[in-house]
């Protein structure tokens, strides 16, 4: 057993309202440069529908993530040599308009126009060459609200398996907010598949970080991550994605997607998980036990056994703690209603997703759909939202866990509509979903009511183990000689000269006069 | 020093130089600037076809040169492999690989000029870089009949003795006087690829020191620890 503790995320996807906040804001703070103008880190997805970029889910065309070849882990886009022998030229990149070709306004157009009869108007420019474009054909979030044909929609690779021709009918219309970010895999493709060795995964907290200086732009990292969430920066050449907000989580803040979030749907903690089961657990037969194969992976953080390895492995004590304060635990392993999106792709990501309820009141109301004990809530496989398209987006098609997760969250407001609406407790629904009493509080106070500290529950990070000299870092700590990019640490240095990086050594420096 | 000793006796050491110090200070002091600078993302149309014969025709030609002229050629005979053998495989090799080369390089370099959003994204370098070995390339295919005609008298004696000028520079004897009696084609091909070198550092060809073959032995996985920052 290898202890390590990861910065994991739940998006609870019952209560996205799709506003965007999360994307505007990781936009403004992370990708409002040149180059990446199309590049967004967080994006939100009306689904169904094809998503961003186009078809990311359909790994028979972008051939991302893993899979199994005669029982052995290996990446779906091929070996080791044929990356290299297709470096060149990249078969399974996707091309910008994949994205959407980035565009701007003639803003000044509406201030410096002549008088005319009719109002001027901004046009569109490409930020790509500077060019007009007559017309947008596509964007970042082209298909919001269900905007667009069905036939175009329904190519989402998450109906496959079901009836779709009956969900394009008005009557049976369904809709969820899917919220993206980089998953900060256990068993990331990215890493695997760039070429440079430049993408790796931190130790501490398991954030998976390109380094920009090591980055050569082979472009293998874009093509092999499923989840499409690494970058070209077609201006610097070089990988960038969503760097999970480092620097606000070694702080102790939450990302900036997950405080932004008007919705509170984002949670944020750690996990503690074995490291040495990671190739094991990936490498499951049956995809379908690849959710299950994840959730043997995580560590109890509360077994004595654990924290004993953890303290030998180098976790901080005040990493276990927040471990065993974990929301993500609860939602994931406690009460079993938070999966990991496309565990098919045997990436393990750290982004698991609360499944939505489908707002069914009128039906409730006119009595349509069949209820549970209670005779209140509906049954979960009759919500809106067919079950298998859940299944499909989070546990590789088996519906069973999904199932068991809706009706836990139906069970949960079931009983607190009878403690609110009824006046006494009704825990008929709760047995049926077996959850306790105690634990339907529990998640009510963190579904329902999620107050910040049991949202974010995010332990500093530890620059003491990597600081030697503290009285150094203080006077060179933001600030660079030369080129900031470049530390200029190379051990073969053609410069030799004092290191720049805070890293010196505590011995005392040589007097000037021994040396001379 | 007249300019013909200045070209083929001192050229060669400044542009050799300016090739390895200016790398190692790329590398050392602008490592972002360190990339292949791939524009597939903004079109892949052509590039899965001019891509790979460009790359393949130039590694080959590259590596054709460095065996070809360094090697000394009573390594060869040793070998069992006559000039005229030689001669012959050059000739052989270089223009398939020549025209590989060629035919890919063209097409990138139309794409890079002709593709607005790559046209948009290229720098000055970037388009005169591939401009300029183009030229070489042409002018390097233009002495393949030359080479033929040689070879046909059974004359083995230019390539020999352009082989014999480029060991006098690696070996710091230059000699231009070996280039004394080879056709100017030859010359000329000679100083646009030696300036291939000066330029180098200051182009996005600096990508090829990079060829990442680490990778086929790499571990898949890679973890960076803050305590083996303590270490280093």
């Amino acid at each position: 057993m290898k202890v390590r503790a990861q910065f994991a995320l739940v998006f609870n996807l019952d209560k996205c309202i799709g506003c965007h906040t999360c994307s505007v804001t990781c936009k403004n703070v992370w990708t409002n440069r040149k180059g990446v103008e199309y590049a967004w880190f967080n994006n939100v997805e009306s689904k169904p529908g094809i998503g961003y970029p186009k078809q990311w889910e359909n790994q028979e065309i972008w051939r991302g993530g893993w899979e199994l070849k005669d029982g052995k882990l290996e990446l779906r886009s091929g070996s080791r040599l044929s990356k290299l022998i297709n470096i060149f030229s990249n078969p399974d990149m996707p091309e910008i308009d994949d994205y959407y070709e980035p565009f701007t306004f003639d803003y000044a157009h509406l201030q410096n126009a002549p008088l005319s009869e009719a109002a001027p108007t901004a046009r569109p420019r490409s930020q790509l060459d500077g060019s007009r474009m007559e017309k947008i054909h596509w964007g970042p979030n082209w298909e919001d609200d269900l905007a667009g044909e069905y036939a175009k929609r329904s190519q989402d690779k998450n109906l496959d398996n079901i009836q779709k021709q009956m969900y394009g009918e008005f009557e049976n219309t369904f809709h969820m907010y899917l919220p993206r970010i980089c998953n900060h895999c256990l068993n990331p493709a990215c890493v695997a598949a760039c070429p440079s060795g430049s993408i790796y995964k931190r130790e501490e907290d398991g954030i998976v970080l390109v380094d920009q200086d090591k980055c050569r732009g082979w472009r293998m990292c874009v093509s092999s991550c499923p989840y499409k969430k690494v970058f070209y920066n077609w201006e610097s050449g070089k990988a960038e994605k969503c760097i999970g907000c480092y620097p606000r989580v070694e702080s102790g803040m939450p990302t900036i997607c997950s405080e932004s979030c008007v919705g509170r749907i984002r949670y944020n903690g750690i996990m503690l998980y074995d490291a040495d089961r990671i190739a094991e657990m990936a490498s499951r037969q049956n995809e379908q036990d690849l959710y299950q194969a994840q959730l043997n992976i995580f560590l109890d953080p509360n077994d004595p056994a654990v924290i004993a390895q953890a303290r030998k492995d180098g976790v901080p004590e005040d990493w276990i703690g927040a471990a065993q304060k974990s929301p993500i635990y609860k939602m994931a392993i406690d009460w079993k209603i938070a999966f990991p999106i496309h565990p098919e792709y045997r990436t393990l990501p750290m982004v698991w997703y609360v499944p939505p309820l489908s707002p069914v009141q009128s039906q409730i109301d006119q009595g349509n759909l069949p209820t549970g004990p209670d005779g209140a809530i509906p049954l979960a496989d009759s919500l809106r939202l067919p079950l298998k398209y859940l299944a499909n987006l989070l546990t590789a098609g088996r519906e069973e866990p999904v199932r068991n997760a809706l009706n836990r969250l139906i069970a949960m407001r079931s009983y607190q509509r009878s403690v609110h609406v009824e006046g006494k407790a009704d825990t008929r629904a709760l047995e049926a979903a077996g959850i306790t009493e105690d634990q339907a509080k529990e998640m009510y106070r963190y579904l329902a009511i999620a107050n910040y500290e049991d949202r974010f529950v995010i332990p500093t990070g530890h620059e003491e183990v990597r600081l030697e000299d503290f009285y150094g870092f203080q006077g060179q700590n933001g600030f660079t000689f030369g080129n900031d990019s470049s530390p200029g640490i190379s051990p073969n240095s053609l410069f030799p000269e004092r290191r720049k990086e805070t890293l010196d050594s505590l011995e005392p420096a040589p007097s000037a006069d021994e040396r001379y | 020093m007249d300019l013909y000793t200045l070209i083929f006796g001192v050229y060669p050491y400044v542009a050799l130089t300016v090739f390895v110090l200016g790398s190692w200070i790329r590398f050392d002091k602008e490592q972002y600037t360190w990339k292949s600078d791939s524009s597939q993302l903004l079109s892949k149309k052509g590039m899965r076809l001019y891509s790979n014969l460009f790359h393949a025709g130039v590694i080959a030609i590259f590596f054709g040169h460095f065996f070809g002229l360094l090697i000394p050629h009573p390594v060869f005979r040793a070998l069992g492999m006559s000039d005229m053998a030689h001669q012959y495989t050059a000739i052989v090799a270089g223009a398939i690989f020549g025209t590989s080369a060629l035919i890919g390089g063209a097409g990138l370099w139309l794409r890079r000029l002709g593709n607005r959003r790559v046209r948009a994204a290229s720098r000055w370098m970037d388009i005169n870089i591939l401009g300029w070995l183009m030229l070489t390339l042409m002018v390097g295919l233009s002495t393949l009949p030359v080479s033929l005609g040689h070879a046909a008298h059974g004359n083995a004696e230019v390539m020999v003795s352009l082989a014999e000028w480029v060991q006098s520079i690696v070996y710091l004897h230059p000699n231009p006087g070996y280039l004394a009696n080879v056709d100017t084609i030859y010359k000329v091909h000679v100083f646009l690829g030696m300036s291939v070198f000066l330029f180098f550092p200051f182009t996005r060809l600096v990508h090829i020191w990079s060829a990442p073959l680490g990778y086929l032995g790499r571990a898949y996985q890679i973890v960076r620890s803050k305590r083996a920052a303590v270490a280093r």
